[in-house]
């Protein structure tokens, strides 16, 4: 699939790409833009892609690559979770004009914010046979947490036709068209029979942010929510349906701590879990 | 740093690798007294959040330590879980498991080939600047890349963190019609992966020898990707003898320790210093190379690999990288074409009180997993070693070697900058994988 870049501007608009706590799978999205990476480096100028390319202006002073800037556009994975990187964050703010935040660990914190539910000590000496050497915060926080975000582009990974919508968008001065509906609107669109309804299978899909296409539905199996909540899920009837397809409240429990655990949407769950059996909806 | 004659050189970003790293550098006169690689990723506890998981979540979270070879992480959790339930998957599955691996060699090693390693080798700060005169080249990287992702996503949903692999197999086997598409395209992709060798075989490769024991596993009769036995080749000039251990002992034999400077659980095996990756792979595996991939090496200058020619240069590990590349489209092609849809998409895999082990071969090298289960599944422990942890002390000893060799030749003449540029091609030569390493890495503390 091509996508349209508009017409060549003769000041290129600049980009950065920033990486906090993660694994890198959302800027790879953009590397894995195969037909369009060498259309758009000629639209826009990747000015600080550490993966990528050599990183300019690093700050020989601090053991981090800083990027000059300013940028016209910064796209920031990864969460926050120690303290260098929480003043980084603030920097990366002030130099970029707009700053978009990509994937689960942004938005959201991630699947290391398994830690905010934990005590990060215990952690630290589960891992490493002498803790004293780490420099770690307590909690794995979102971008937005700290500075103001442009945009909040969803999902473990991106989706890589998202993410060029983004930058298309930036790059012509609108807003993305990004949806905030439930996947099960994207199972419609796709022609994929609810499994659900078919097969009893638990599927997150009513409660989880539409993006990825409805990949796993489509595979035969049940949402797992890698997309995080859609806006203002009904997490009391989705649980009674999880029930009522056959999981223990364990296993709903740990359906929703996983890459966007600490999406405040999904705070309820422990509580409405462990509430006593609902009839299902009808 | 007060003496007279000390120079400290601090590459601060290491660029085109995966992941956040940095050099510290010692040079005394003309000797380097000390190299580092310090990484200084977050880390991110995941041995630790696996603890009280489920027996079927490994291979979706642990997916999530890389994006860039997440099928890695999924295919040894897959095994150790299977392993401590007493659950072989054969057959079909096993096949099915192999072409999704083949299909991240490829995207995994072409980016590093072509937009992360050959700008060292031509003289280009990246790929960008690489395509304004090499735009074909370029094309035909991008494109092989995609051959590679498009077997993932056929597979597995999508490129990064793939949706369909389950404990025991897959939630859905795709139908034979529905791989031949595939294949069409990996029989084009064929001929850009054979391009790729001889285009990266005509580098100018620096001369250096690596002399660490090399470690693989060893799948007799095929090249090890996705199954085998850990198999150990001792360091040149040592006995050429392979050394095979079983995997569950592989805690006995791999010893991790953990240095102030980087907190890597640096690896050492039986005490000695050791590779993981390529190198090690090829020179343990290659008798087994597809007759094409085979060709494709001799052509480039590697020796004969069926009759044991190993590649010692780690300069020249892109043009092995190349080789393994034909090898994983030879493999797909082989596959696809005895493919017949399995009766059932997974296997069960019933819970059991129980300790498993797994390991597969990861782009960058042997990627271990240990778990414990309780009688429900539940995990009480969970090991993860992957391969650039391992090849941290390789990485840094090929460091000090290459800068050591340059300052013998140039003396105090060869300037910072130069010596800087050394650094990073001696560690990109290692395709680190820095989030992966860094599930137990991280900044350090310094007290100076």
């Amino acid at each position: 699939m091509v996508t349209d870049l508009g017409p060549v501007i003769r000041t290129r608009p600049t980009l950065a790409v920033w990486k906090f706590a993660s694994c890198d799978g959302c800027q790879l999205t953009l590397l894995d833009c195969e037909d369009e990476l060498l259309g758009l480096t000629e639209r826009v100028r990747i000015d600080h892609f550490v993966e990528m390319t050599p990183a300019e202006g690093a700050d020989r002073e601090r053991a981090r690559p800083a990027g000059r800037g300013p940028y016209d556009l910064s796209l920031v994975e990864g969460s926050i979770t120690t303290a260098e990187d929480a003043v980084r964050i603030q920097h990366v703010r002030r130099i970029s004009r707009y700053l978009v935040t990509i994937g689960a660990c942004a938005t959201a914190g991630g699947i290391q914010a398994l830690r905010n539910f934990a005590d990060v000590d215990d952690f630290l000496a589960a891992v490493y046979a002498q803790p004293q050497y780490i420099a770690t915060l307590e909690t794995s926080t979102p971008i937005s947490a700290h500075v103001p975000v442009d945009f909040e582009l969803r999902g473990c990974p991106i989706d890589r036709r998202q993410l060029l919508e983004v930058i298309n968008a930036y790059l012509a001065g609108r807003k993305p068209q990004i949806s905030n509906h439930s996947v099960c609107f994207e199972c419609k669109r796709r022609g994929t029979t609810c499994i659900t309804v078919a097969h009893g299978t638990p599927c997150l899909g009513p409660v989880t942010h539409a993006g990825c296409g409805a990949i796993c539905p489509a595979y035969g199996r049940g949402c797992y929510g890698c997309f995080g909540p859609s806006s203002k899920p009904n997490l009391r009837s989705m649980i009674a349906q999880l029930r009522h397809d056959g999981m223990s409240e364990r296993d709903i429990q740990r359906v929703f701590r996983t890459f966007n655990a600490a999406s405040p949407e999904y705070a309820p769950v422990p509580d409405l879990a462990a509430e006593e059996q609902q009839s299902p909806p009808a | 740093m007060n003496d007279r004659g000390t120079r400290v050189l601090r590459l601060d970003a290491l660029a085109r690798v995966e992941g956040e790293a940095a050099l510290h550098l010692r040079v005394k006169g003309d000797t380097v007294a000390e190299t580092r690689l310090r990484i200084y990723e977050p880390p991110r506890f995941f041995e630790a959040f696996l603890t009280g998981r489920g027996h079927t979540e490994p291979p979706d979270i642990t997916a999530r330590i890389c994006g860039i070879c997440p099928v890695a992480y999924q295919m040894s959790a897959c095994r150790a879980i299977e392993n401590a339930c007493g659950v072989t998957v054969d057959g079909p599955l096993a096949e099915l498991r192999r072409l999704l691996y083949c299909g991240e060699w490829i995207e995994s090693h072409t980016l590093h080939i072509y937009l992360l390693h050959a700008p060292d080798f031509l003289g280009r700060a990246d790929v960008v600047e690489l395509a304004r005169d090499q735009r074909a080249a370029v094309e035909r990287g991008l494109r092989l890349k995609q051959a590679g992702n498009a077997i993932v996503e056929q597979l597995g949903g999508r490129p990064v963190h793939p949706v369909n692999v389950r404990v025991g197999g897959f939630y859905r086997t795709p139908g034979r019609e529905e791989l031949r598409p595939l294949a069409e395209r990996l029989r084009q992709a064929r001929e850009d992966a054979l391009e790729s060798v001889r285009w990266a075989a005509a580098f100018d490769f620096p001369d250096a020898v690596c002399d660490h024991d090399l470690l693989a596993l060893r799948d007799p009769g095929r090249y090890a990707i996705d199954s085998g036995t850990p198999a150990v080749m001792a360091a040149q000039g040592q006995d050429p003898a392979l050394r095979e251990f079983p995997l569950a002992d592989f805690e006995q034999h791999v010893q991790e320790g953990q240095v102030p400077h980087s907190t890597a659980r640096t690896a050492a095996l039986d005490g000695r210093r050791y590779l993981t990756g390529p190198l090690a792979r090829y020179a343990i595996n290659g008798r087994w190379l597809h007759p094409v991939a085979a060709e494709a090496a001799r052509d480039a200058g590697l020796g004969d690999p069926l009759t044991g020619a190993v590649c010692d240069n780690p300069f020249r590990s892109i043009v092995v990288r190349a080789v393994e590349v034909v090898q994983a489209i030879e493999e797909a092609l082989r596959i696809i074409g005895g493919y017949e849809r399995p009766p059932r998409p997974a296997v069960e895999v019933p819970p059991r009180q129980a300790s498993g082990t797994g390991a597969t071969e990861a782009p960058r090298g042997l990627l271990y997993h240990r778990y414990a289960l309780t009688e429900d599944g539940t995990i009480t422990e969970a090991r993860i070693v992957p391969p650039t942890a391992q090849n941290q002390t390789a990485i840094e000893e090929d460091v000090r070697k290459a800068v050591q060799a340059r300052l013998e030749t140039a003396g105090p003449a060869a300037d910072d900058e130069e010596l800087t540029h050394l650094c990073e091609r001696a560690i990109r030569n290692h395709d680190p994988c820095i989030s992966c390493a860094a599930h137990f890495l991280d900044v350090t503390v310094e007290h100076t």
